[in-house]
């Protein structure tokens, strides 16, 4: 399906990344494709900018990639990642500043009902504006 | 007259096991105000780079640099993945836009640390490794054409380094520390001491 926003989440461990997209699956359901990963290069705690390209390219929409990070490697990894992916791909992928769990539940939602990117991003966003 | 493959392949392969060698004093450093994991992320991409190091020396210089920031990117883990990943490609990038090595060495600094600079959203005085980077491009700017030019460039970065300590961190994972960041060296500023050393050192033995 590809007629909604699709979520990556990026943390610093593959079990919290896995953990929040359970909690989307579960709050959200399945109309919002949401690929996860966590992990440096090695499988340690860190992020690896090769797999948050693959979580990219495993949910990719015309309408629009949203990702949520947790700390400081996890963004500045993703922000690099959504570098290297073609032209056409880059101007539609944003690096949310929201926090996570809460951040990829509401996008979620928000994408669930068709709304365009820059919407989704919005209402992940909000979360951080208090 | 600008750098032969052997001469480009000992720089790489000395910044490389220099930044390695140095992995668990990063460490340290990081332990204190970060998350303790910049010697083991810096260490597993230079590993990474002296892998392929036949392969990097034999491309152009500036190709060459350019596949040393991207072999960080994609194997660092960390934020300083990105970060010396965008130094690297861009120091290659104004290479091959006509730039020479040695020779303007100022001008490829700069351009790495406009990279790093964007990349990081961050400026100099706030704890990162632009508190080494921009007063060693001051150093290669003002001390031009000086003998000892490569000389003044290591010790501006260790005297920088140290400068680090009494600054308050507002970027990157020390600033959630706040206040308690003051007192410690920054691990990026550390490392990019090592490497200034390492590429100034590999210059200044130039053949």
């Amino acid at each position: 399906m590809s007629d909604t926003v699709s979520i990556v989440i990026v943390s610093h461990s593959q079990d919290v990344a896995k953990g929040a997209a359970d909690m989307v699956r579960e709050m959200v359901g399945d109309e919002v494709n949401v690929a996860f990963c966590g992990g440096n290069p090695d499988g340690g705690l860190g992020t690896s900018v090769q797999r948050i390209i693959d979580a990219i390219e495993a949910v990719w929409s015309p309408k629009g990639v949203a990702i949520l990070v947790d700390l400081g490697g996890a963004e500045t990894n993703s922000e690099m990642a959504v570098e290297m992916l073609p032209p056409q791909r880059r101007a539609v992928v944003v690096v949310c500043n929201a926090p996570i769990v809460e951040g990829a539940v509401m996008a979620a939602t928000e994408a669930a009902g068709g709304s365009p990117l820059e919407r989704v991003r919005a209402v992940a966003e909000e979360l951080s504006a208090s | 007259m600008p750098l032969d493959q052997a001469h480009l392949r000992r720089l790489i392969a000395a910044a490389a096991e220099q930044v390695i060698a140095s992995a668990p004093e990063l460490t340290a450093l990081d332990q204190a105000i970060g998350d303790g994991d910049h010697g083991i992320n810096m260490k597993r991409g230079f590993e990474a780079v002296l892998g392929k190091i036949d392969a990097i020396a034999s491309q152009p210089p500036g190709d060459a640099f350019k596949t040393v920031g991207k072999t960080l990117v994609m194997t660092v883990g960390g934020a300083s993945g990105p970060l010396y990943g965008s130094f690297f490609m861009a120091f290659g990038d104004a290479i091959n836009r006509g730039k020479q090595l040695p020779e303007e060495l100022a001008e490829l600094f700069a351009s790495g640390i406009e990279a790093v600079s964007a990349r990081g959203r961050s400026k100099a005085g706030e704890k990162t490794m632009l508190d080494v980077l921009v007063p060693v491009l001051e150093t290669l700017r003002a001390e031009a054409g000086r003998p000892d030019l490569m000389r003044r460039a290591c010790v501006a970065a260790s005297e920088a380094v140290e400068k680090t300590a009494p600054m308050l961190a507002t970027k990157g994972r020390a600033s959630y520390l706040g206040a308690r960041s003051i007192g410690h060296i920054d691990p990026g500023a550390r490392s990019s001491c090592v490497l200034v050393h390492a590429i100034c050192t590999a210059l200044e033995n130039a053949p």
